[in-house]
């Protein structure tokens, strides 16, 4: 039993930075069919601005807040000059874009910071069962999903980035700025992936830091469905006590096989996702 | 609407529509009064819905102008159209499915509340109200179409003629001042045509209509002037006595569509 809660903890406060990169792949998944597999790499940038931050100021809290600048700046940047260009082709070739940019931020960050590791602080006390720094994960995203769903059902601007989802053409001929609402969605989803990030990197930052995390959060996002904020968050708060549960009982060496055996099973079953309603077809 | 006068309301001159080879619309020229109802009338691939294309920014013209009290419109993206007081309903509907009634109508009624993108972002106070401001706006467009009850709705759980209003409601929720309406009548009993005729007359007290529609008893009825269209040029315009006795319109809708 004791073993039990210590797991099931553990695995909320990893499910925690699983949930959020899946919220910001659901955000650009949602507006534009493309999963942005440079999230990890725009959050990499971010995290490391925010070690230059607080190595030279001393202020944890000073680069965790230009980390989330950083990391939105970088979003909106990579959809209008990279994403944008491109994507009138086709989908595939922003996500091989997304791919190319992955590899291209993850390069410069070794020639900027170098390949070593350096130590990166946690943001409050992270030892014991539950720790501070935990309970911060937690309610920062937290925060955020609960952030996401007022924006996108109580505000203006989230209605019209709902209608630019889902009729683009429609939208723009009652007065949506569909370009607009995108490169929003890419900045909102890209601050959401620094948050990930600087909850993910500790203790230490080198640029495949955020890999295997990054696959955890696809992950969660293919479980909850990539068209919604709550499958996100569940999926990512599933997915984390699941892969806590696998280490614990089974042993930490069969976690990435499990997370690939749930991913299988679910597209087999049920593809749209463990946590979105069957798609009513529009005729 | 005292701003509409002496403007000359909506001028299209010698616009010419190429898709490749095709030749959609050939020098076509018409004017919409203020506070009137045009129709614009054809058979099947005359050129209308490329008229309102061209319109709307959706198709590029490759020569002539259209202005809108003397504001030109080509060129334009079709997002800048709705902020000039032009609204405009398809023949598909197209409401957005996963969006309640309620919240279809208030994207369309947008451009009255605008807070900005940036200060809804930041100023979460002013965003409240907007967003407060813009459902009391849709449920008063619905109500004028008599679906505020079903504001909560989702578009694909409706009926197609409720849908209709629900579409109407959307376009009117702008408070447009030029309203493309692209065949409202389809689809729609006897019934339910006689109460659109009856609402598009009184859209004339707010704003310019121009109609694109096939039912041909509604479109005598409530039109102020006629333009006719076949293989891409006008081949008639005039008040709807005149085109009723039209040799020309009478031959293109014999040797097509009657």
């Amino acid at each position: 039993m004791e073993q039990l809660a210590e797991l099931v903890l553990n695995g909320v406060s990893s499910g925690a930075v699983y949930a959020a990169l899946a919220l910001s792949l659901m955000i650009i998944y949602q507006a534009t069919r493309v999963v942005n597999f440079a999230q990890p790499g725009l959050a990499l940038i971010a995290a490391y601005t925010a070690f230059s931050v607080t190595r030279a100021t001393g202020s944890y809290w000073l680069g965790f807040v230009l980390a989330l600048v950083v990391g939105g700046a970088l979003g909106v940047l990579a959809e209008r000059l990279l994403i944008r260009p491109v994507q009138r082709r086709s989908e595939l070739s922003a996500i091989i874009v997304t791919l190319g940019l992955l590899m291209l931020l993850q390069g410069v960050a070794g020639m900027v910071w170098s390949n070593e590791p350096h130590s990166f602080p946690y943001p409050l006390d992270f030892r014991g069962r539950f720790s501070a720094t935990d309970a911060f994960a937690v309610a920062a995203v937290g925060v955020t999903a609960l952030g996401l769903l007022l924006l996108f059902r109580y505000t203006p601007l989230g209605l019209r980035m709902r209608a630019a989802a889902f009729r683009p053409e429609v939208a723009r001929m009652v007065g949506v700025r569909v370009g607009l609402m995108l490169t929003v969605g890419w900045g909102i989803a890209s601050v959401i992936g620094a948050l990930a990030g600087m909850l993910a990197v500790p203790p230490f930052i080198f640029p495949n830091v955020l890999d295997g995390v990054f696959v955890y959060g696809i992950t969660a996002a293919v479980i909850g469905g990539l068209d919604n904020p709550f499958g996100a968050v569940l999926g990512g708060f599933t997915l984390g006590i699941g892969l806590s549960l696998v280490s614990g009982y089974l042993g930490p060496e069969l976690v990435t096989l499990a997370a690939l055996v749930i991913v299988v099973v679910v597209l087999s079953l049920r593809p749209d996702g463990l946590f979105t309603r069957p798609r009513a077809r529009q005729v | 609407m005292t701003s509409t006068e002496g403007t000359g309301g909506l001028l299209v001159e010698d616009v010419s529509v190429r898709f490749g080879g095709v030749v959609a619309l050939r020098d076509v020229s018409l004017t919409a009064a203020p506070n009137t109802v045009t129709g614009i009338i054809g058979p099947n691939g005359a050129g209308k819905t490329t008229l309102y294309n061209a319109l709307c920014g959706l198709v590029r013209a490759d020569s002539g102008r259209i202005s809108w009290r003397g504001t030109p419109l080509l060129g334009r993206r079709p997002d800048e159209l709705a902020g000039l007081g032009v609204a405009r309903t398809l023949q598909g509907m197209n409401l957005f499915p996963l969006m309640t009634v309620a919240e279809n109508v208030m994207v369309g009624a947008d451009r009255l509340a605008r807070g900005g993108t940036l200060a809804a972002l930041t100023g979460l106070g002013r965003v409240g109200r907007d967003e407060r401001r813009l459902r009391a706006r849709a449920l008063d467009a619905l109500a004028e179409f008599g679906v505020a009850h079903l504001a909560e709705a989702l578009p694909p759980s409706l009926p197609f003629g409720l849908r209709k209003r629900v579409a109407l409601a959307r376009a009117l929720a702008a408070d447009p001042d030029l309203l493309l309406l692209d065949e409202p009548a389809g689809g729609l009993s006897a019934e339910e045509i006689a109460e659109l005729a009856e609402r598009i007359r009184g859209f004339r007290e707010r704003m310019t209509v121009l109609l694109v529609e096939h039912h041909m008893d509604m479109v005598m009825d409530v039109c102020d002037h006629i333009a006719v269209l076949n293989f891409g040029r006008v081949i008639a315009a005039g008040p709807p006595e005149a085109i009723r006795a039209d040799a020309a319109v009478t031959e293109a809708y014999l040797g097509d569509a009657a």
